[in-house]
């Protein structure tokens, strides 16, 4: 059974602690510029939001890469970046139309959610279950799947 | 089904893999005139700069991919087309039969009548072939002129300036990727490769090029100017490769003419990628986007109709990244904005930033921005989309940089009853 991230941003209190976990994970470093998830925030309102790969089925990064560098994970569903595949041509940034795919700098290759393998760190580090990862036919992704669906009934 | 896919770039690799997927018997004949497997353009520049090998330009890295898959490729040159006949036929004489035939033979470099373009020291930078040519003669200390700053030059220049050349760049528009960034960003790009150590110049034209008996070459400039050269490489534009279609009755303009559903004016010839004139989702006209976004969307869409799925391309967006010495760069769609329409810029020149929106009403129509490398794909949501984004354009034209904010406020229930809905 594949699991997904399930966020539900109405539990978000902006602690930003899966940024930290996502950028030790990834990065080795607590630095929330390298996390995989951001959290977005929403003064007018005090709220917060949570946004990571939905991991789409339509996997839009994957199809705009030239040279074969994001792959399918057949354990999880998600889509790995290669990165000594990877020659920084971005062209998935600019694809991934829930603009979730980035470009470091630093390394010079594409980085994005990889559900750290199937373990996801920012599950295991929300303390209020604003962030978890449950099975995938759960209703709460249907929400997600809906709007891909939306962007896929664009083209 | 005998299905024959002319040319071996991403359009006619995705469409090849598209019509296996979907038909396990069928037969697919993959065709192209280079010595190498099928390999992605876009890659060489990485080449070039030593980032990979050969082998990492491919498209697919397995060897057995395309047998894997029961994908027939064969390297060889099409001379030309016989609709009625249903056949291809190849360089040596020999003909190939098709039931659909689809044209993914991309475009060239074209060469301006220049005199001089023809010598042995100028080149194009366009085939692998013509990227180990450059390697070997561009490196550390060798002066080079580069012909061009649109999008293949600018992406070139990056490569040839970490080679350590003594570069030149010449663009005869007023700044540099003029067809993918306005006045503002054209000239923020022009300062910064200068900031580099390139030297570029603008509003300029080369004239001649002559060489002397050592193969040094001389660049004789419109404004009296004259550059000597090591190297001269040509990147002043492509053009799609339809002459073999010539007689064959298949209508071509810029490229292939084709309708929604990539066919051509033959129900059983299709086109994709470079050489096809597909749908545009932002001016719902037909044109030649030369991008690799729209020849995965096309290979993916023509094959589809090939094997019988009925399937209309909506049109793609025009798109496009580039990387100028560390200085990233996009644009999205109607990036000049639309007659009636709204916009907001945001620039920080000191720092090489900028960010431009167009808008139509409330729906997000195109876009531009400098030095933006994270959650960028969302302004192709956006506009892919047409999300109407109420309040939330007022947001943007108070601070264009919340883009994701105006994504997820906009399609996601933000607030104090968001659990109740």
């Amino acid at each position: 059974m594949l699991r997904a991230l399930q966020i539900e941003p109405e539990k978000c209190t902006g602690c930003l602690q899966c940024e930290l976990a996502c950028s030790y994970q990834a990065e080795g470093v607590f630095n929330p510029a390298k996390s995989r998830i951001k959290v977005f925030t929403f003064h007018d309102e005090g709220r917060f939001v949570p946004y990571t790969c939905t991991q789409c089925s339509e996997a839009w990064c994957m199809h705009a890469c030239p040279v074969e560098a994001i792959v399918l994970n057949e354990e999880t569903g998600s889509k790995d970046v290669l990165a000594d595949v990877c020659v920084g041509c971005k062209v998935c940034t600019i694809a991934c139309p829930f603009g979730t795919v980035n470009y470091n700098q630093d390394t010079k290759v594409v980085y994005k959610c990889d559900l750290c393998g199937g373990d996801p760190e920012c599950a295991k580090a929300c303390p209020t279950a604003a962030i978890t990862y449950v099975d995938a036919d759960h209703t709460g992704l249907g929400r997600m799947r809906a709007h891909a669906a939306a962007s896929a009934g664009a083209n | 089904m005998q299905h024959v896919i002319i040319g071996a770039g991403p359009a006619g690799v995705i469409a090849a893999e598209t019509l296996r997927k979907n038909d396990a018997s069928c037969s697919i004949k993959l065709i192209g005139d280079e010595t190498e497997p099928p390999y992605s353009r876009m890659a060489l520049p990485y080449y070039l700069i030593n980032n990979i090998d050969e082998d990492g330009t491919y498209l697919r890295k397995a060897a057995s991919h395309y047998a894997d898959m029961n994908i027939e490729v064969i390297q060889d040159r099409v001379e030309s087309v016989d609709t009625g006949a249903h056949t291809v036929t190849l360089s040596g004489g020999a003909a190939v039969n098709f039931d659909k035939l689809l044209i993914a033979t991309g475009s060239h470099p074209i060469r301006p009548p220049i005199p001089g373009l023809d010598l042995p020291g100028v080149h194009s930078c366009w085939t692998l072939e013509d990227g180990r040519n450059i390697a070997d003669k561009a490196d550390t200390g060798a002066d080079v002129v580069l012909m061009g700053a649109g999008f293949i030059g600018s992406i070139i220049l990056e490569a040839l300036a970490e080679r350590g050349v003594n570069l030149t760049v010449i663009e005869m528009e007023d700044r540099m990727v003029p067809r993918m960034m306005d006045q503002t960003a054209g000239n923020l790009i022009k300062q910064w490769c200068i900031s580099k150590g390139v030297n570029v110049l603008t509003s300029t034209r080369v004239e001649s090029i002559e060489q002397d008996k050592a193969g040094r070459l001389t660049v004789k400039l419109d404004n009296g100017e004259q550059l000597g050269a090591d190297v001269v490489i040509s990147a002043t534009g492509v053009r799609a490769n339809t002459r073999f279609l010539e007689g064959s009755g298949i209508e071509a303009d810029f490229g292939v003419l084709v309708n929604d559903r990539l066919q051509s004016s033959h129900p059983d010839v299709y086109a994709a990628g470079d050489v096809c004139q597909g749908k545009d989702f932002s001016t719902e006209e037909f044109s030649v986007q030369a991008i690799q976004p729209t020849a995965a969307d096309h290979g993916r869409i023509a094959a589809m109709n090939m094997c019988g799925r009925d399937t209309r391309h909506q049109g793609s967006v025009n798109m496009n990244v580039l990387d100028t010495m560390g200085l990233v760069s996009t644009s999205y769609g109607l990036w000049m904005g639309v007659d009636g329409g709204e916009s907001v810029e945001l620039v920080d020149e000191e720092r090489y930033r900028y960010i431009s929106l167009q808008f139509q009403d409330d729906v997000l129509v195109g876009a531009q921005a400098l030095g933006l490398t994270n959650h960028v794909g969302v302004l192709r949501g956006l506009i892919q989309t047409k999300l109407k984004l109420g309040k939330w354009k007022d947001h943007l034209l108070q601070d264009p940089t919340r883009i994701m904010e105006a994504y997820l406020g906009a399609t996601q229930s933000i607030g104090h009853n968001a659990a109740l809905l």
